[in-house]
């Protein structure tokens, strides 16, 4: 059953609408933003920095990085931390809502509320000069129907910059601003994608494997593993080796018993992979192998290899696995020739 | 510095590999240059509070980058006409982003007959994947005829 809000008829009136009134850059285009840019990035290029360079490749002078277009209407620290002061005390924004607060509303209502930047297409008409002053405009342009991807369900919207010259001696004011962009000459565009999105629900931390019953027969295995050891259970009357522990030997029905250290070597006898059902602690598809040991027993062991290429007969060694604090296992892993 | 003029250049051509180690102070100069205040490009604690492993290098700082990586094989002369990219993994602190890039069109420049365009595909990769790839279309200067 789909609850979900949709704002999708809301949305698609919002394409093609200018967002706000156009905004002036804070600064005119200078040489000591575009020194701090050029050494950030570490670009040599002489046009950046050098009349003389410039001039040599047909300029008439400096220009800007062209992929500094967005650096010259940004708003600063000052109305960054205005922002973002404003948002965490929960004040609401005073003024008219734009085109681009509207769609942003809207995607949250809808769930969407996490934001990741897609794309970012910049055309550069001409490049920018120095003393030029900035101005941009934003228009909505594309929002996408719910789409599903790896990060969850949203939608992809599109915002496009429209940069323009304007006189450096323009009031900075929300009508000024426009009447000059409206005849100015544009010398950039950027079209910015973004992803709004409900994050996909987040799996829960995988719990820790099931511990095993640890009883006065089997402990020596245990504790073995814990210590970094295969140990092997052997019957002190016959000599027969044994696993899994058992207080008596099958042999010659002997209570006697010690163990041996196994050196982990040996060869498949017999696997299996399990698919389904699936227990959160593992991880699938899980191989397991019934290894015959070289000192003459079998052993069930997690298979540390791609389940398709295991082979009754391989030669695998174990390593002792320590899964968590409580817990440590053998895993048998093939020998590489 | 010389210029590569448009008929040095062939679609196939593959540019080399700029091997760019993102350090900190790369995102941070990078974030600050381009007037990118917000805190996940410069403070590490309020990232993590964010659900950031770390700081990140942001958009514009890639756009520099990418532009950067193409001007410096074409030399002065290459004017950058379109820098498009899409975003992937984020290039945090001390990592290594290797760019890789290849001509894959060479056209006429509809607004300059002494000139061509070239279109460059690349690649942006570290350590997690691709942090960057894109197209660039740049105009060369024609040899004079």
């Amino acid at each position: 059953m789909d609850t979900r809000i949709d704002h999708s008829v809301a949305l698609a009136a919002l394409v093609g609408q200018v967002s706000g009134e156009p905004a002036m850059g804070p600064h005119l285009v200078n040489e000591a933003m575009i020194v701090h840019w050029v050494e950030a990035m570490g670009d040599a290029n002489p046009v950046y920095v050098d009349d003389a360079g410039a001039r040599e490749v047909g300029l008439e002078g400096i220009i800007a990085p062209p992929t500094m277009l967005q650096a010259w209407v940004m708003v600063g620290l000052r109305a960054t931390l205005e922002r973002e002061s404003a948002r965490a005390s929960g004040s609401a924004k005073s003024g008219e809502e734009s085109a681009n607060d509207t769609m942003m509303r809207l995607l949250d209502e809808e769930g969407f509320t996490s934001v990741v930047a897609t794309n970012c297409e910049q055309d550069y008409d001409r490049p920018l000069v120095l003393g030029e002053q900035v101005a941009v405009q934003l228009t909505i342009e594309a929002i996408s129907d719910v789409k599903t991807t790896g990060l969850g369900t949203g939608r992809f919207a599109t915002t496009r910059y429209d940069f323009y010259v304007i006189p450096p001696s323009t009031e900075r004011s929300g009508s000024a601003i426009a009447a000059e962009v409206a005849s100015a000459e544009r010398i950039g565009t950027m079209r910015f994608r973004i992803l709004k999105f409900a994050p996909a629900p987040r799996s829960a931390p995988k719990p820790p494997r099931p511990l095993p019953s640890v009883t006065q027969d089997n402990a020596f295995f245990w504790e073995g593993l814990k210590d970094g050891e295969l140990r092997i259970q052997r019957c002190t009357s016959c000599g027969t080796l044994r696993h899994t522990p058992l207080p008596g030997c099958g042999e010659c029905q002997s209570l006697d018993w010690d163990w041996i250290v196994s050196a982990g070597a040996g060869e498949i006898y017999s696997h299996v992979t399990v698919h389904y059902p699936q227990v959160p602690s593992f991880d699938y598809p899980l191989p397991i192998g019934l290894i015959e040991l070289d000192e003459g027993t079998r052993i069930v062991a997690n298979l540390d290899m791609n389940p398709d290429d295991v082979k009754i007969g391989m030669r695998v060694q174990a390593s002792i696995v320590a899964f968590d604090d409580e817990l440590s296992l053998p895993v048998f892993a093939p020998v590489t020739a | 510095m010389t210029t590569r003029t448009f008929e040095s250049v062939a679609t196939g051509q593959v540019l080399g590999d700029l091997v760019l180690p993102i350090t900190r102070s790369l995102i941070v100069a990078g974030a600050l240059a381009s007037r990118d205040y917000q805190d996940v490009h410069h403070d590490p604690v309020l990232s993590k509070e964010r659900g950031s492993p770390d700081i990140f290098m942001n958009i514009l700082t890639t756009n520099g980058l990418v532009g950067r990586y193409v001007t410096d094989w074409t030399g002065p002369g290459g004017f950058l006409k379109k820098v498009d990219i899409r975003l992937g993994a984020p290039n945090y602190p001390d990592d290594t982003m290797t760019l890789r890039g290849e001509v894959i069109e060479t056209a006429d420049d509809p607004a300059d007959p002494t000139r061509g365009v070239v279109t460059v595909k690349l690649a942006g990769s570290n350590s997690i994947g691709d942090h960057v790839v894109g197209t660039v279309l740049v105009s060369l200067p024609r040899e004079a005829s």
